[in-house]
């Protein structure tokens, strides 16, 4: 009998089905892995406790915190203090969750803390063919090692909890072809908001996409993952990449992946995930990598983004007119020289050691402009023993930034870190709607090489014409 | 929960598309363990100024505004974060139905689970809706109806499992307990 050509996301859904869908009821949907953190499980727990359910798989359930901790230096004790009393509380309900269930958890400050997208995979738990969720919108990061991952609300956290399964209805497939080499400077993170501006902020909504094409191919797991990230900033329920020797080389000798003959036959189960060929997509869409340019958002969504060196586009709905209002940019005119308060380098999205390098190439040998706070937030603990022992962290210092503990930090603006009113930040994260780094701010997302450019000239910059593309 | 039928309301409408749940419920009101209360914080910075007194000009502060069930929003609603704060805001506040022309993805499986209806209509009955804020609707879950003043009937679909938890007050996580044989077969096969 000869299959049918499935997608890469056809296959990993068929595998996980406990039960299929009918035209009555969802599928039933097996999940493998489970990353909980802070804030969107305390409620989930205590569901649990009310109906006097258990933690199914715990292990199959892992936890950290990261998005209302501070990142702050560490006090005299080895401790990352806690000022804010409602977010200690919160960190505390998840230790006591975390106890009572019997689920693994990375408490603030331990060796394997960080935020929950960067730890997963390096801790080598994301897998290929694997089902992840998290109470996450950015569990899509996962989907770089061709896993089906999605995020999902506290109700469905606390069905994941006591069942390990999600009711599902089945996504449409999209697929990204992304052809040729890009140019020196033109990062994942360009290429990924170059997506969303085209597709825009609700054009991937009801839609898987896979990420395809050989400039996907040629990109590193760290810039995969960075990629995927954005996934749902198009509204794409998530995105994934197939596996190939990139992402077993990544994965081979982490601490969690399968080892000696577990490894060499997860290797070749992996081997028959890619897309068949002639499998069809719901949709598709094509881009070419050489004309890609490192880009830089404006508005008030992800896909409100532009070439660097582009204008303000002038408004045409009521939509982008209150955006510009809110960013207080005119149209017309170019962000490149446009003054700046705040650098934010960090997040799930650009927080890994090759971002935390990336952004010391330019720091080095340069000084942080007067009046410019920069920070620089590494994903992980991990990330900030490595990159303190490649002597990043020295650099910058050196250059007048902050260097700081792991965690979410001011991409969200919950932990203590955030933007006043009415301050510029050039941010490496995924988000720039109103408020979303602290309320009033104005945030421009952008590339690392484009953060750190920022903060060393106070203002917008092409890191091509500051370091000499 | 209780099962949801029939029920009429004026709408208010937020003509502003893309509503990302941050500006629904900014994270700063997430540091929370319950989800009581957590209605005075919705549309936060749009509601209140920084001292926290009302913006008048906010459609929510409006007179008209208040007991209104339905929100009529622009495109898009309910896009960014996984934060089910996002529906317990709204709910908490009093909203029943979100009507848009496109409701993102997981705002639209937290609505369901906490008996918020998303409500996708065509264009141009939303062009109708966003021009006439305070229109006194119906909607009926049963029929999967949306009654408008004058008297046009607009067809909707929701979920068909979720519609049937809705109906009968069923939570979604006891049909997944049910299947506990399934899981353990599915398990023993992993
Ligand atoms: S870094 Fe930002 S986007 Fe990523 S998990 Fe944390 S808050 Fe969410």
């Amino acid at each position: 009998m000869t299959m049918q050509p499935r997608t890469l996301f056809e296959k990993i859904w068929d595998a996980h089905l406990v039960k299929p869908p009918t035209s009555e009821t969802p599928a039933v949907l097996y999940v493998d892995l489970h990353l909980v953190h802070e804030v969107t499980s305390p409620q989930a727990f205590t569901w649990l406790r009310d109906r006097g359910l258990q933690v199914r798989r715990p292990e199959r359930t892992v936890a950290t915190m990261d998005h209302s901790t501070p990142t702050t230096p560490r006090g005299k004790d080895g401790k990352i203090p806690i000022l804010d009393k409602q977010a200690a509380a919160q960190i505390g309900q998840l230790e006591t969750n975390c106890k009572d269930f019997g689920v693994e958890l990375h408490a603030l400050g331990s060796e394997r803390q960080g935020i929950v997208h960067v730890i997963g995979p390096e801790m080598g738990l994301t897998q290929p063919g694997t089902t992840i969720v998290c109470g996450d919108s950015h569990t899509s990061t996962h989907g770089a090692f061709g896993a089906l991952a999605f995020g999902i609300g506290t109700s469905e956290v606390s069905h994941v909890l006591a069942t390990q399964c999600l009711l599902q209805n089945r996504a449409k497939t999209l697929a990204i072809t992304v052809e040729g080499k890009v140019r020196p400077w033109v990062t994942a993170k360009d290429i990924i908001l170059a997506i969303v501006a085209r597709l825009g902020i609700g054009g991937g909504t009801g839609q898987v996409i896979e990420y395809r094409g050989s400039a996907i191919r040629g990109l590193t797991m760290e810039e995969r993952m960075t990629v995927c990230n954005m996934s749902i900033e198009a509204g794409a329920r998530a995105g994934m990449i197939a596996p190939d020797d990139t992402t077993f080389q990544y994965l081979n000798g982490r601490e969690r992946a399968p080892k000696g003959n577990a490894w060499d036959a997860a290797v070749s189960k992996w081997r028959t995930l890619p897309t068949d060929d002639g499998a069809t997509f719901d949709n598709e869409m094509k881009f070419d990598g050489p004309s890609l340019e490192p880009m830089i958002t404006y508005g008030t969504n992800p896909g409100m983004g532009m070439p660097i060196t582009g204008v303000v586009p002038t408004p045409t709905n009521a939509t982008l007119e209150k955006a510009l209002k809110y960013m207080a940019l005119e149209a017309g005119k170019p962000l490149l020289g446009k003054a700046i308060d705040v650098v934010f380098i960090g997040s799930c999205t650009n927080s890994r050691m090759s971002d935390l390098r990336a952004a010391a190439s330019v720091f080095k040998g340069r000084k942080v402009a007067a009046g410019v706070r920069a920070l620089v937030v590494p994903g992980s603990q991990q990330i900030k023993k490595e990159a303190e022992a490649e002597g990043l962290d020295k650099v910058f210092l050196a250059a007048g930034a902050e260097w700081r503990e792991a965690g979410c930090s001011m991409c969200i603006a919950m932990n203590g870190d955030q933007l006043q009113p009415g301050q510029y930040a050039v941010s490496t994260s995924n988000r720039n709607f109103e408020g979303r780094q602290g309320a009033g701010g104005r945030t421009f997302l952008a590339s690392p090489y484009t953060a750190a450019a920022a903060a060393v000239t106070g203002k917008v910059t092409d890191a091509r014409t500051l370091v000499g593309g | 929960m209780e099962p949801i039928r029939t029920f009429a309301s004026k709408t208010i409408v937020l003509p502003i598309d893309n509503v990302d749940t941050d500006q629904i419920i900014p994270a700063r009101f997430l540091k929370v363990t319950s989800k009581v209360g957590i209605g005075k914080h919705l549309f936060a910075d749009w509601r209140y100024d920084a001292a926290g007194t009302p913006k008048a000009d906010f459609v929510l502060n409006k007179p008209e505004a208040q007991g209104a069930q339905v929100l009529v929003a622009g495109d898009n609603f309910g896009c960014g974060s996984s934060r089910e704060h996002a529906p317990w805001a709204l709910v908490d506040h009093g909203f029943r139905a979100i009507i848009s022309t496109t409701i993102a993805d997981i705002f639209r499986n937290n609505a369901l689970k906490n008996g918020l209806l998303p409500i996708v209509v065509d264009a141009a009955t939303h062009k109708k809706l966003l021009a006439a804020p305070g229109a006194q609707v119906s909607v009926s879950l049963q029929d999967q109806m949306l009654t408008l003043p004058d008297g046009g009937a607009i067809p909707f679909t929701i979920d068909p499992f979720a519609r049937y938890c809705l109906l009968n007050g069923m939570d979604e996580l006891d049909f997944l307990l049910s299947h506990d044989e399934a899981i353990k077969q599915f398990e023993a096969k992993m």
